[in-house]
């Protein structure tokens, strides 16, 4: 399965690939929303994407509702991985389309089990 | 005092890490020291230094595991292992709901607790899922030996690390509220849970009959003998027609024939012959 990162912090990239290529995930890499809308429309085998909140350009939540409104990515999982950890924050991520939240800073398990949980749900 | 250096932190992390795969974060120096320190004494070292030292001198024994058992005895999360909940969900209490009248009340015990996760995941896949059984028609007791961890249970208070782990943001945005940096699971869902102080190797209190019991992840740290014997006790106090879900390391194979182990969607779970 392959996952797509986003996050403007390369050494943030870094540690959730490491993590995801471990769990076996082929992982591709994107520094912000419009750069990850672009690799979207380059690789068609992606499944599930984990997006930063804060970012400059197009921040995360944007790029949650800009895929929630394409109909051609209905398929794709969306989890959030930000600071941002205030009640409001998570109700808005889900309201806008995201499926998951994990709150940074996370643990290897908190992505991991998240990541279960999205590939149990969606069956 | 005995406080913990950088690189011995470090060298336990990593020893829990590829022994159990559970990742501890730098605020958690003083679970290293307050659970260790007492081990260390155990096995005739004078500090938690000099068990430090030895760990690392000597090649993985069974000091090793202590150490990793003493950290991560309280491990848990939120709907653990997933499968467990779903086919909870699924079928078991769809099935136990068609089988009981509906004046019946349905009693879930929760042996082995911990800080209530596991029971709090209980009775939100209820509150979710099956709104008729929640208003007085479901019983959970969740015990514990420990004292402290039963303290947190009842508080229902929980840190950014626990709520990350298997808790799913739907749920959390329904049934918790943020409190400072840490989360506290809503008073409705907190009284619908009957937390109490239990040692399964001694003397039970007077329990109800269960319909579904989850004695998870304990059963790993007893001895052959305690392990039988709490077994029969199961059997005890299961309904005829209930189900016990064990860890997914354990099994009531070759230590109690009177279980029946049932495949269940992606789960097993047991059932008396
Ligand atoms: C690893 S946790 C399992 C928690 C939960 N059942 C789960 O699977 O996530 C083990 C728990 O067993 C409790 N425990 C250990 N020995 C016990 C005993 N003799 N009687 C009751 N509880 C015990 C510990 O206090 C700890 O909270």
């Amino acid at each position: 399965m392959a996952v797509l990162v986003i996050d403007d912090s390369k050494a943030m990239r870094s540690l959730i690939k490491r993590i995801l290529n471990d769990a076996g995930f082929e992982v591709l890499e994107a520094g912000d929303g419009q750069e990850a809308l672009e690799c979207l429309q380059r690789w068609n085998h992606i499944d599930l994407v984990l997006v930063d909140w804060d970012m400059p350009g197009m921040d995360g939540y944007e790029f949650v509702r800009t895929v929630r409104a394409t109909p051609a990515y209905r398929h794709l999982r969306l989890m959030m991985v930000t600071a941002e950890s205030e009640l409001e924050h998570v109700a808005a991520a889900l309201a806008a389309g995201a499926d998951e939240y994990v709150m940074k800073p996370f643990t290897r398990d908190a992505v991991l089990g998240k990541l279960d949980l999205l590939r149990t749900t969606r069956e | 005092m005995n406080t913990i250096s950088r690189s011995d932190f470090n060298y336990i992390c990593e020893l829990v890490r590829r022994r159990a795969a559970i990742v501890l974060e730098p605020d958690k120096a003083y679970l290293i020291e307050t659970r260790l320190t007492p081990l260390a004494r155990q096995n005739g070292f004078d500090s938690l230094q000099a068990l430090i030292a030895s760990l690392r001198l000597n090649a993985a024994d069974s000091l090793h595991r202590k150490v990793v058992e003493a950290i991560t005895i309280h491990e848990t999360s939120f709907f653990r292992d997933a499968h467990p909940f779903e086919t909870l969900q699924t079928t078991i209490l769809p099935n136990l709901l068609a089988r009981r009248s509906a004046s019946q009340t349905l009693a879930i015990w929760c042996a082995a607790c911990s800080s209530g996760q596991e029971p709090f995941s209980v009775a939100m896949l209820a509150r979710e899922h099956f709104p008729a059984l929640v208003k007085g028609r479901l019983r959970i007791i969740a015990t514990d030996l420990s004292g402290a961890v039963l303290a947190r249970a009842r508080e229902g208070l929980y840190s950014q690390t626990e709520i990350n782990r298997g808790l799913p943001a739907m749920l959390l945005t329904r049934y918790f509220d943020k409190q400072g940096l840490h989360w506290q699971i809503k008073p409705d869902i907190r009284r619908m849970v009957d937390f109490r102080q239990n040692n399964l190797a001694e003397n039970w209190p007077l329990l109800p009959q269960m319909d579904i019991i989850f004695m998870r992840n304990v059963l790993i740290y007893f001895g052959l003998e305690t392990k039988k014997a709490i077994l029969a006790k199961v059997r005890g106090i299961l309904k005829p027609d209930g189900y016990l879900f064990l860890g997914s390391s354990e099994t009531t194979l070759n230590l109690d024939a009177g279980f029946e182990p049932i495949s269940m969607g992606k789960t097993i779970c047991y059932q008396l012959r």
